[in-house]
Order: structure tokens, then sequence, then C-alpha cells
């Protein structure tokens, strides 16, 4: 799947928005409720939009919410987008050979709305043969509309938008993330590697403050990967 | 360590930090050969990454979120639609959370 018949289409680009446009309606709310807890904790409408906009990455966003005040303390604000942020390097290292032939600007902008629903996605669609990166790109651009569309909804609606539960996100995406396992699942060469995967991610989920566990739990499966013979 | 700046420049140093998780990862694949092992290591990642997300979704989540996940892993084992196990998967929470 690592080949140089790797492409980037116009035609990929609208595939990807195509398939990742029913979950990204379900991202609109998720945006509008990251808006309105930003108000509420007294940001600005314009910051909280730029936020949005230039971040794309809601779990980070809502985590820095409770350090923003008129002045923001620097190291506390690194440090948790970067420990909230960081399962982007596990992804960006794992579709890296894949996406070299493309080259670096394609990857650049491509790697700017990449995240967890259209990375999942396009890992079980390589794993099918699926060779364009362009889907990549649209199914991310998808998700960037939604979340950027959900925040100015938020921001300009306020409070009037009810709890964001009641829109099903919290529903959505793991059963989304278990529906595309469940097709990545290759036999016993899977096992191990998920299984030290979900453990060392609970442990660590439960353990260490600061959202660590989906890389330490990402590299913890992917070592047992590379420790396996042949596979 | 009360280093604190103002909203224009927390605002950019928070999107640098982003990007930065976001393209770092491509980086550091430059710097390493893709040896057999390393093409392991990344083989088996994606899918630990994924696994790593879901499972502290799962069990802290309430007894929708688990019998959503449950019904998606059913749905898409028989069907092998992605969209058809989401879909059974927010029906059985929505139906759930309205009876509870």
């Amino acid at each position: 799947m690592d080949g140089k018949d790797v492409i980037f289409t116009a035609a990929g680009i609208r595939r990807g928005l195509a398939k990742m446009s029913p979950l990204a309606l379900f991202v609109i709310p998720f945006g509008a409720a990251f808006g309105v807890a930003a108000l509420e904790q007294g940001m600005e409408a314009w910051a909280v939009v730029v936020m949005s906009a230039t971040n794309f990455a809601g779990a980070s966003q809502f985590a820095v919410l409770e350090l923003w005040s008129s002045e923001v303390p620097l190291i506390p604000l690194i440090l948790i987008t970067f420990a909230v942020n960081s399962r982007h390097l596990l992804m960006g290292a794992a579709l890296a050979p894949w996406m070299r032939p493309i080259g670096w600007p394609k990857t650049l902008v491509t790697a700017a709305v990449t995240t967890d629903p259209n990375f999942a996605l396009v890992t079980a669609a390589r794993q099918k043969g699926e060779r364009d990166v362009g889907m990549l790109l649209g199914a991310g651009l998808a998700l960037y509309t939604a979340w950027s569309l959900g925040t100015l909804l938020g921001v300009g609606l306020g409070s009037t938008i009810g709890d964001p539960r009641a829109a099903g996100i919290d529903v959505l995406l793991p059963s989304f993330f278990t529906a595309l396992l469940i097709g990545l699942w290759r036999g016993r060469g899977s096992a191990a590697p998920w299984l030290v995967a979900g453990v060392v991610a609970l442990l660590a989920h439960h353990l260490i403050p600061g959202h660590w566990h989906v890389v330490l739990g990402g590299l913890a499966g992917g070592l047992v990967g590379a420790l396996r013979r042949g596979a | 360590m009360a280093l604190s700046v103002d909203v224009p420049t927390g605002l950019l140093i928070m999107a640098l930090v982003t990007y930065a998780t976001r393209i770092g990862g491509f980086l550091i694949m430059v710097w390493i050969p893709l040896s057999p092992r390393v093409e392991r290591f990344l083989d088996a990642l994606s899918g630990s990454v994924m696994v790593a997300l879901v499972l502290p979704m799962a069990l802290s989540g309430d007894l929708a979120i688990k019998l959503a996940i449950a019904i998606a892993a059913v749905t898409m084992l028989i069907t092998r639609n992605v969209v058809a196990a989401i879909s059974a998967s927010l029906l059985a929470a929505f139906l759930l959370r309205s009876l509870l």
C-alpha cells in the first residue's frame, strides 16, 4: 500500500468530502458547544472564532478554556495543547510513507486538516487499496468547515443552544472508530498490538493526568507490532 | 512560572503548537529510515492509536455510549458497512436516552 502509485486528485477530494459529510454534520453542534462554552469562559467572540479556525482541534480547545482570561499563562497553554494534540504526531508518522510521493506542499496543507475521523477513515480505506491522498484532504475539509461553522453559530447564538450531547457527537465518535477498527482487523496479527494499546491507554487514562493516554497506548501498540517477527 | 501572554499571542502560540503536532510526524519520518521493523511499527500504530482513542471513551461513557459501541461493532461485523453501523448505534443511543 505504500508505493509510488499514490495520487492526489480533485475526484479524491470530492470523495473525501462526500464520505465525511454525514459525520461532519454532527461536528457542527460540537463546534457550537465550544463557541458557547468559550463565551461563558469570558473569551471575546473574535478570539473564539480565530481559535477554532487556526487550531481545528476540539479536545485541546476545550482543555485550554479554563486557562483563558485577559492574560494566558504560557507554559500551561503550551503543555496542554501539546499533550492533547500529541496523538497527531503518531498519525502523521503513520501516514508519512504513504504520502511521501505527493510532495511537501500538498502534505503541509493536508496535514493541517488531518484529525482523528479522517485519519481513521483513510486508514481503513488504505487497507482496501485507496491510493488517493485527496480523500484525506477532502474529508478533513468537511470536518474543518463543520467545526468552524459550528463555532461561528455557537458564538452568534450563544446559550440559546442546548446540550451538545443531545446531538449525539459523544456517541458518534466512539461508534465510528469502533466500526472502522473492525474493518481494520487483520486477525491474530492485530490482537497483540491492539490489546497492549488498549491496556496501556486505560492505565494512562486513569493514572497519568493530562491526556497522554492516546499517545502512550498508540506507541505501546506500535512497539509490540515492531517486535513481532514476520507478520 | 507565572509567565503570561496576551490573547493574540496566546492564540498564535496555540495554533503553532497544534500545527507542529500535525506536521511533526511527517518530519520525524524524514529522519527515520523505513526498515521492515519501522514499517511494522507504523502498521501497528494506526490501529493502536484508534484503540487508545476509543477504549477510554467506551469505558468512561454512559450506558448509551457503551450500548452504541456494541451495536456499532455487531452491525459492522454483519454488514461491513460503516454508515449502517453508526446509524444503528446512534438510533440505539437515542432510544435508550429517551427511555431513561
